[in-house]
């Protein structure tokens, strides 16, 4: 039986000092157990044992208003370049060049961030071995470059899982940059003809 | 035949070894529990592969939250008294030295330089739901004092490393106003900060 404070044979014989054989007092420890069990309760449910992690990012430095003659654009040939647009509700739209050739519109394909399947992770990886099969790329030059472009209704999310995908796919060649309004017009015509509305 | 008399044991049971392990559990869980901080806003944070732990001293914080609101933070109670006295300086704000205690003790900072004051010097009840109502911190380009923030917090621990703790839901607009303001002072190289998930790796040379 759970221990109590004073032997049971404490009362009984009052006054006689030094008795022999006396019970060594139990002490009820239930309730110092009940407390414990409490404690740990609350420790366990309130401990956040996942760290958040961070994921490195590095932007090119700003080119200076001034500056801004002196600096040449790299000339990447157009093959070798991938466009991705980042629009509401988690929609990726991608292309092969850069889009500035506003003669010859680049084909758009609207897609998504799922991993299985003909999501954009399976567009980068295509493109990658096209780049890689191209005849007319020198053997030098057989990376593929990524442009990233949010939209302005994108979310921070988007950009997240994007940048994942560069760290999973090991591409080191990509860059972050605004989209040109020849981009936004052609994503606006793409959803006009698709239907999409929101 | 006689029969056999099975002695009756007791119904009780030694819990000692069972308590004895809560309490080791428990002082496991005491010992290692590390409180977050309090925060303005609830911000849930997207996940990535990436796995480096996100380092406890030495950081600031942009936080983003879901409705494209500007916070800042900065770890150490040292640092963020000696940022508060480089704002007062430059906006010539008035603040007693108790101010400045109470801003020290503040994990965040989320109003117009112009609201400081009166912020610190509201009832202790107060001045959290003065924050959680807060307009953020201004970040476009005319009036740009998360800069200000970034600058003063900089020149006050130099050993800084810069974190943008965004919301899933943070519209993009406000992201890259923060990482224009960062650019803008010729920080190139920050963190985001992310929640773990499976680590996997797709070898395309291979493919």
């Amino acid at each position: 039986m759970a221990a109590e404070v004073g032997g049971d044979s404490g009362g009984k014989k009052k006054g006689k000092k030094g008795r022999k054989g006396r019970k060594m007092p139990r002490i009820d420890m239930t309730p110092l157990v009940d407390l414990g069990f409490l404690l740990l309760t609350f420790f366990i449910l309130t401990t956040t044992m996942s760290t958040p992690t961070t994921m490195p990012v590095v932007v090119p430095p700003k080119i200076k208003e001034k500056d801004k003659d002196k600096v040449d654009p790299p000339k990447i040939q157009e093959s070798r370049l991938f466009t991705i647009l980042l629009g509401k509700n988690d929609r990726v739209y991608y292309y092969i060049g850069s889009g500035q050739d506003e003669k010859k519109p680049p084909e758009m394909k609207l897609t998504g961030f799922s991993k299985s399947g003909k999501g954009i992770r399976q567009a980068i990886i295509e493109q990658i071995k096209a780049v890689r099969n191209n005849p007319l790329i020198s053997e030098k030059d057989k990376t593929l470059m990524i442009l990233i472009k949010p939209m302005d209704d994108s979310k921070y999310k988007n950009m997240v899982d994007i940048l994942d995908e560069m760290n999973i796919l090991q591409q080191k060649s990509y860059a972050l940059v605004p989209p040109a309004p020849v981009e936004l017009d052609m994503v606006k015509k793409y959803n006009e003809q698709a239907g999409i509305e929101n | 035949m006689a029969k056999v008399k099975v002695a009756r044991k007791s119904t009780a049971i030694d819990m000692t070894p069972m308590v004895d392990l809560a309490f080791l559990l428990l002082t496991f869980f005491m010992l290692t529990t590390k409180f977050r901080p309090q925060e303005a806003v609830d911000i849930l944070i997207p996940s990535s592969i990436a796995i480096t732990p996100l380092p406890a001293t030495d950081i600031m914080i942009i936080s983003v939250s879901k409705d494209g609101r500007v916070f800042f933070g900065v770890d150490s109670k040292h640092t963020r008294e000696a940022t508060i006295r480089r704002i007062m300086e430059k906006y010539k704000l008035d603040l007693s030295p108790d101010e400045v205690n109470i801003f020290s003790i503040m994990p965040q900072v989320g109003l117009p330089i112009a609201a400081i004051p009166q912020w610190l010097k509201a009832k202790p009840s107060d001045r959290d739901k003065i924050l959680q109502n807060a307009s953020g911190i201004p970040c476009d380009s005319t009036n740009n004092e998360l800069g200000e923030w970034i600058v003063a917090s900089r020149m006050s621990n130099p050993q800084l490393r810069i974190a943008i703790k965004g919301d899933v839901d943070a519209p993009y607009p406000v992201i890259k106003k923060v990482i224009d303001t960062l650019q803008d002072r010729n920080i190139n190289k920050f963190n985001l900060i992310t929640a773990k998930e499976a680590q996997e790796f797709i070898d395309t040379s291979k493919l």
